[in-house]
This record gives C-alpha cells, structure tokens and sequence, in this order.
C-alpha cells in the first residue's frame, strides 16, 4: 500500500480537525463494522460555508480525505460544495489505492449530509439540493 | 518520513542475521555450483545443502532424509495438504479437520479441496484463540484423512496443544501436519516427540532470507510430489535448489532453536512491561490467552481507534508493527484471526499486533510505551466512534 505524500501530509497533518460548537449543519457517515466513520461540522452563513470542522474514524485515506474535502469547500457557497465529487478529492489527493477509493465517497457523502442538515434545521426539504446520501457506504464501496 | 528503526513486526518477516549472511556470502560468489552437477563447484554444493538438512533434522528432531527444503511456508502447506489429500483420497478419505484461525496458506488451500469433493470441519478457537484437544477427538471419523493445526497463531500468537493432539491423532491413525512457521524457533518443537506427521516452516521467520521453507514428512508417508520435474529433494520436490538461502536456513533454524530458552526469558521481561504499561489505556483489550502465547506477540485492540491510522502513526515516530483492520487487510472485513476469538468488527479493527525479536530491545519497548498512549488519545479526541463510545451510545452494527 503506496500513500502519495499529499496523503500522508494530509493523514500526519490534518486540517480543519475538531468540532464547532454553534455548527448549524452536522453530518455523520460511514460505519464502525466497515471501519470508518466521518463527521463533518458547518457554520453555514448567507448560503457559504464560513467554518468546517471534521472528526473521523478510520484508515490514513479516511483522515486525508477529510481534511482535504474540509479545505475545498472552506469560504465556498453551497451550491458549489454540493459539486464536490469523491474523483474531485481522490484527485486534490495525487491519487488513492484502490481499495481507499470508497473513503473519497465517504467524504462527498458526510459533506452532503452536513448540508442536508442545515437545511432541515431550516425548514427546507433537502432532497431536491442534496439528492440521497448514502449514510452507510458499507453497500456503495465495492461497486466503485 | 523517519526512517523506521523500532522494529515490532518480526511476525511478518524478519532481518537476516550476521550468522546467516556470513554462511550464505561464499554460496552468492565463488561456491555456485548447481548441486546436481557431478564436478567439485557442484558437489561443494550438494555437500552445503546436505549440511543444512542436517541442521533442520537435528532442530526438528527427525532424519535428513525427512526433510524437503520448499520456496517458502506456503508451498509447505500446500505440498502438504493437497498431496497428502490425493493420497488418503485413494483410500476413500476425504475429510480434513483444522481449525477456524489458520494461516490463508492452510485455508485457501482447504477452499480449493473442497471444489474438488473434499470435506472440511472448521474447529473453534474460542475467546483465548486456543483449539481444544476434545474438539478435534471427536471431530475425527473413519473417513478422517488429515488433521491440520496451526502451531501457534500468527495475529495473537496462541500456542496450540500440539503434542496432545499428536498423541490423539497417533491413536486414531490420523495423518497430523502443522504449519509451525511462526512457532518455529519461540517453542521447543521434536516432530517425533510430540507425534508430528507433517510440519511447515519458512526461513525468513527466523533471521533467513525470505523464499526458503521447508516442509518435515514423516518417512513412513509416501508422499506425491507437488512440482513435477527434476530428481532433487529426492525425486519428491523439483527445482534448482536455492543453495544460499538453503544454507542461510540451515545456520537460523539453529541459531533459533539453540537460543529459544535466552530469548524468551527476555522477552516475556519485555512482554510483561509492555502489557502493563498498555493495559492502563482506557478500554483496550489483550487478545488471545494471557499465558499460553509466544512471549515474542502481543495484539491489543484500542476501541474508537482504527489500526492502519494506529500504524501510519507508529511510523512517523520510527515504529515498525501491524494490524488486522480491514484497511490493512485490503478487504472490507477484519482478520478472519480476531474474528474467530469473538471480537466485533469495531474492536478488530482497532487492533495492535507487536511481534518482537531476539534483536528487539528495551530501549525500543520504552519508546513503544512512551509513544503509544499519546498516539492513541490523539487519534480518538478526532475519532466520532470514540465519541459514541464514551457517550454509551450504541453504533451501528449490521
């Protein structure tokens, strides 16, 4: 198992860690039975993402894909977060093996699901900007 | 990245001893002679290979002529398992016994015999990781035609009761083989003594180089050759033989069984140490037995922690071990080893295995210990699991 150095920096330096105590958009995928769980925190603000903070539990590309989906969408509208792709991440990342692909979904996936929060907690149906989020990757992983 | 200097994996593999290089060195330069050759640069070969299955016998405590020098532990196993399968199924015998936490060497093996008609019984290991002499009685039928039990497991380290179960397969006339890779050299093995049909081993467990095994038959067995071709190890196994990494096995095997009693009065110091110092970290669990392990193994599991991140940490601080998470394994399932002793995917996938050497210092167990508790806090204040842990939240197990 190769990690390129963007990983590894990623994995041994990670941003963005921790929660935020006001966030006003949480979402938490992933599984412990597979091995990982990610937690994404927003404090969302006139459509954009102002703060994001992670927590996860997992292998090294879990945490670097974490950190670095946190970085991309930092400052960034919703619209455009909602665009970020698990290929978009594995790709900021110079690469993943394989078998870790399923960690960039789960990135996309606790992203999606922060949002979906927020709107919720707004009132708004999140559906028709967020689409279905698979909570658990468990069934999605192998098919990638 | 530091480059690694602590290394706790010596299950996985391990450095090749001065011994061995120094005896190997003359058999990579002038001493090339393939063995089968009939002038001196040959025989000077067939004379080193000859030595070095004397020095197996004499660690295993059988003859040389019982001894077939493989590429490594698994083509031990596999040698042994299918061949002595072809021959008992002669007979009508075509049902194997082993145990549910073999090496994949043995259980990949014993998939493959299935397709082919075969039938298997999976003993259990229970939460100490240790097969009961009882199960494997009366496990064994009139169409038993092999028992295969590992020596000592190699994720927790678990001896198994080997000599008990020689004895019982012996009564019963049942053919017994046992993959000994790990054991080898951290337990006083006699194949005659402890009743032992068959045993695998593989050099670069014990300070050889890696691609030499070697597999022990008893000679009242017969056994079909597995790779069909020239005259060598007797007609049974063909190929060139490796002549240096034969020699290099030569001199570890006994460099290994001459210095199991030194080495393992060390490491259970080490061993000992390190548990009591690990075992004071807020739920963490030891698995397999306490007491009936290799001193050289410890495998813990830290809840709310991940194992490859616990590696990937050990690393940037220099520390070489291993872990059976599913992101180490390339799977999506943990070891099959922590599984089979009860633990819940969450727990396996938070597991240690630290696998020490007569190399291994405690200079380097004290760093372990300074270091591993602070990587573990680190890793759960940004583990969610960890979060729910703590909370007593209950966390999603399918």
């Amino acid at each position: 198992m190769i990690y390129s150095e963007k990983v590894m920096d990623h994995y041994a330096n990670p941003r963005n860690v921790g929660e935020i105590e006001d966030a006003n958009g949480v979402g938490e995928v992933g599984n412990a039975k597979c091995g990982d769980i990610m937690k994404m925190f927003l404090k969302i603000e006139d459509n954009t993402i102002k703060d994001v903070k992670f927590k996860t539990f997992g292998c090294g590309a879990a945490i670097a894909t974490s950190s670095i989906a946190t970085e991309m969408i930092k400052g960034k509208p919703l619209s455009e977060a909602l665009k970020l792709t698990n290929k978009a991440v594995v790709e900021a990342l110079d690469g993943l093996p394989p078998a870790k692909l399923h960690c960039s979904v789960l990135a996309e996936q606790a992203i999606k699901a922060a949002i979906a929060d927020y709107y919720t907690r707004q009132g708004i149906d999140p559906t028709p900007f967020v689409g279905e989020i698979k909570e658990d990757h468990c069934d999605s992983c192998c098919g990638i | 990245m530091l480059k690694t200097t602590i290394y706790l994996d010596n299950a996985a593999t391990t450095k090749v001893s001065d011994n061995v290089l120094n005896a190997m060195l003359p058999y990579l330069k002038e001493e090339y002679g393939n063995p089968s050759s009939i002038y001196t640069l040959g025989r000077n070969s067939a004379i080193a290979v000859n030595k070095a299955r004397h020095q197996v016998a004499q660690a295993l405590g059988c003859e040389d002529n019982e001894v077939y020098f493989t590429s490594c532990g698994s083509e031990s196993d596999n040698w042994a398992i299918k061949s002595t399968a072809k021959m008992m199924a002669q007979k009508g015998k075509k049902h194997i016994i082993t145990s549910v936490f073999e090496h994949h060497a043995v259980l990949h093996t014993l998939d493959a015999l299935k397709k082919e008609g075969f039938e298997v019984t999976y003993l259990p290991v229970y939460s100490n990781g240790i097969v009961k002499v009882e199960d494997v009685a009366n496990a064994i039928r009139p169409d038993t035609a092999l028992v295969t039990i590992m020596y000592a497991n190699n994720e927790i380290g678990t001896i198994q009761p080997i000599p008990e179960i020689g004895a019982l397969c012996k009564e019963k006339g049942v053919i017994f083989h046992t993959d000994a890779v790990q054991a080898i050299g951290n337990v006083h093995i006699n194949v005659k003594e402890q009743n032992i049909d068959m045993l695998s081993l593989s050099g670069h467990k014990i300070h050889a180089q890696k691609g030499c095994g070697v597999l022990y038959v008893n000679k009242k067995y017969r056994l079909p050759p597995f790779i069909d071709g020239g005259a060598q190890e007797r007609g049974r196994r063909a190929g060139t033989e490796n002549v240096p990494a034969i020699v290099g096995l030569g001199v570890a095997i006994t460099d290994a069984v001459n210095g199991i009693d030194s080495k393992n009065e060390k490491l259970r110091k080490f061993s000992d140490k390190i548990y009591n110092e690990i075992m004071k970290i807020d739920r963490v669990h030891l698995n397999g037995d306490r007491e009936k392990r290799m001193p050289s193994n410890l495998n813990f599991s830290f809840e709310g922690v991940e194992g490859e991140s616990l590696l990937l940490q050990l690393d940037l601080q220099g520390i070489a071990a291993s872990s059976g998470s599913a992101c180490t394994s390339g799977s999506l399932d943990p070891s099959h080893v922590l599984l089979s002793i009860g633990l819940p995917h969450e727990v396996a996938h938070g597991s240690l295995r630290i696998s020490m050497s007569e190399y291994t210092t405690e200079e380097e167990i004290d760093k372990l210990i300074e270091v591993l508790p602070v990587i573990v806090n680190k890793l759960r204040s940004m583990s969610p699991l960890w979060d729910h842990i703590i909370k007593g939240e209950t966390f999603k197990i399918k």
